[in-house]
């Protein structure tokens, strides 16, 4: 008795999850509501993750003798988890969210295979079909999880280069499909056919090749491209946990997996585009490789301004645009920015914000870290919603970008960024850039000519220091009106 | 409750459909939180750790269920932590805590004026 209603409020709470997930998702779509979705996806959870204890109540005799040991386990286990990704998560810095993020990816797509490792272990898969969807839940899985921890080494700068040889895609090839071969090798011993190894030496390897094969896939895509290659995770974990949901025969799994693999491909596709590259280019074409970047000739200087001057022509200006770079995020300038921006916008001002797509060093969180500082959210206008918009504009100030308004983007077929979206600084009637020195190339090391255009003007310096400058030099200037 | 392969194919199709469609409109402004935000959906993984760490027969299931809670509880705490924080700082000048902002730019164009 107490089995059978156990078991219709496991189902039941599971499918209220899956609902609330969907519609928490469908409000993150926007800004306004997006807080309350991501609760309201929560509340969903925490109510399955409760139902999900009265499994004790349904276990089959084999498990009843570890019944309480196997209750006290999981309290630990999700006490343990629980708290250390929540207290991590609660003081993460947000420039190293990108991180963060592949790190709790990772840990799903390790749940998944753990899970799948059991079903193997103990034989439990019911058929061919769930003891396929089994291997690819732990090849999938596991592949997430090695390559999520490379990823976050990688952004966290504890592996600064890409590791790059020849043969590299010819060696990856052979670990896939060597895994695969072991996996065959699985269903045939599982079958009851012939088997050179032991079954559960043949499951150990089979997850061995999996993590290795994740390891090298990514170790050489460059540190640029790794906020795609974190958003592929995501929805492989997704589909991992899909793949294992059905194994486990629990729908809730197969549905919330299922919706976070296709909605991480298609965000997947949104910034490969956005970055102007594909995703087989991303995993298969290393940005890094290419080593001939030619030096374009570029006819003028750059000429630096000091900081209070500009300051003080923004001050008078009508209209400014402001395009901030991870230059901005890394000196922890933001907070200054705003203040900046709202002595402008007292004098009367009209201040936006544009921000690329991959402004940052993941797409999206350039605007997180604006939000952080206070800036409301309809003062942030993305690429195509204000391009028009520098030409009638008096002055664009850019802080700490370079590529994503480099004008060769839009005009030297020969860049390695031509055809990329790039924001119009240099349409604008005048253009400050905050840099760190002279010269200098963006992340693609390519030029960029908008500094040496006749209209723009240089502020050198740590943005921080700078925009304190100017801060200073603003109000200075209402003092001496007063 | 069973899902044959057929059943499953099908609630396969449609959730995949579902994720494609909700996230289809999504501004780019919440590209980082949405996905955090997805990571944390599929973090109901720990559900499924805890099926199989609470039918475990052996220490050997103990153990991997015991690590398969662990993750999938940490993928599903960290994400909801950090998702929340992140969407929580999005506010808009209409926002209560700007109106007094507001309020002290107009007073101060009062003054100078």
């Amino acid at each position: 008795m107490l089995s059978i209603i156990s078991q219709v409020v496991i189902a039941v709470t599971g499918f209220a999850a899956a609902l609330l997930f969907m519609y928490g998702l469908k409000r993150m779509s926007s800004p306004a509501t997006a807080a309350s979705g991501i609760r309201v996806a929560g509340v969903g959870m925490l109510a399955a993750v409760l139902a999900a204890f009265l499994y004790f109540f349904t276990v089959e005799a084999a498990a009843k003798p570890l019944h309480f040991v196997n209750l006290g386990l999981a309290v630990l286990a999700l006490a343990i988890g629980g708290t250390i990704a929540w207290w991590s998560g609660k003081t993460v810095k947000m420039t190293a969210m990108p991180q963060m993020v592949a790190i709790y990816n990772g840990m799903g797509g390790g749940a998944a295979a753990a899970i799948a490792a059991v079903e193997l272990f103990g034989n439990h898969a019911d058929g061919d079909t769930q003891l396929i969807a089994a291997l690819f839940g732990a090849i999938i899985g596991a592949v997430s999880l090695s390559g999520s921890i490379i990823a976050w080494a990688k952004l966290d700068r504890v592996l600064k280069e890409p590791l790059q040889f020849e043969g590299q895609q010819i060696l990856n090839g052979v670990v896939m499909l060597a895994t695969l071969a072991v996996g065959g090798a699985i269903v045939v011993a599982v079958a009851g056919g012939p088997h050179v190894l032991p079954l559960p030496g043949l499951i150990c390897l089979f997850l061995g090749g999996a993590l290795v094969f994740g390891v090298l896939m990514t170790l050489p895509i460059g540190g640029a491209d790794m906020p795609v290659v974190i958003s592929i995770y995501n929805a492989c974990t997704g589909i991992a946990v899909g793949l294992e949901g059905f194994v486990l025969q629990n729908p809730a799994l197969m549905i919330a997996g299922m919706v976070v693999g296709a909605a991480g491909t298609l965000l997947t596709v949104l910034m490969a585009k956005a970055m102007n590259r594909t995703v087989f280019n991303v995993l298969f074409k290393h940005f890094g490789a290419s080593k001939k970047r030619k030096r374009g000739a570029i006819a003028g200087s750059e000429k630096p301004v000091e900081a209070s001057d500009a300051a003080i022509d923004m001050r008078y200006a009508k209209s400014v645009i402001i395009v901030p770079g991870y230059g901005l995020a890394v000196s922890q300038g933001q907070q200054k920015l705003y203040d900046f921006v709202k002595l402008l916008v007292a004098a009367g001002v009209s201040v936006k914000f544009a921000i690329h797509p991959v402004a940052g060093r993941m797409p999206g969180q350039m605007d997180v870290l604006l939000a952080e500082a206070g800036v409301p959210y309809d003062m942030i206008f993305q690429l195509a919603d204000i391009n028009d918009q520098f030409a009638t504009t008096d002055v664009a100030l850019v802080i700490g970008a370079n590529d994503v308004v480099n004008p060769a983007a839009r005009t030297d077929k020969s860049s390695p960024i031509y055809g990329m979206p790039i924001l119009n600084a240099d349409k604008a009637k005048k253009v400050y850039v905050i840099k760190r020195t002279a010269g200098g190339k963006g992340y693609s090391g390519v030029v960029n000519g908008l500094f040496y255009d006749p209209n723009s003007f240089m502020v050198y310096g740590d943005a921080s220091a700078v925009l304190a400058k100017m801060i200073e030099a603003v109000k200075g200037l209402g003092a001496a009106a007063a | 409750m069973a899902v044959n392969v057929y059943a499953g194919a099908y609630i396969f199709m449609l959730a995949a459909f579902a994720g494609w469609v909700i996230i289809g409109n999504v501004p780019a402004i919440l590209h980082t939180p949405l996905m955090s935000g997805s990571n944390f959906v599929h973090g109901i993984v720990v559900v499924g750790g805890l099926f199989v760490l609470l039918n475990a027969t052996n220490v050997l299931e103990q153990s991997i269920g015991f690590v398969a809670v662990l993750l999938g509880a940490g993928n599903a705490a960290g994400g909801y932590a950090v998702t929340v924080r992140m969407l929580e700082m999005f506010k808009s000048s209409d926002d209560k805590p700007h109106h007094g902002a507001r309020r002290r730019h107009a007073a101060h164009r009062a003054t100078k004026a």
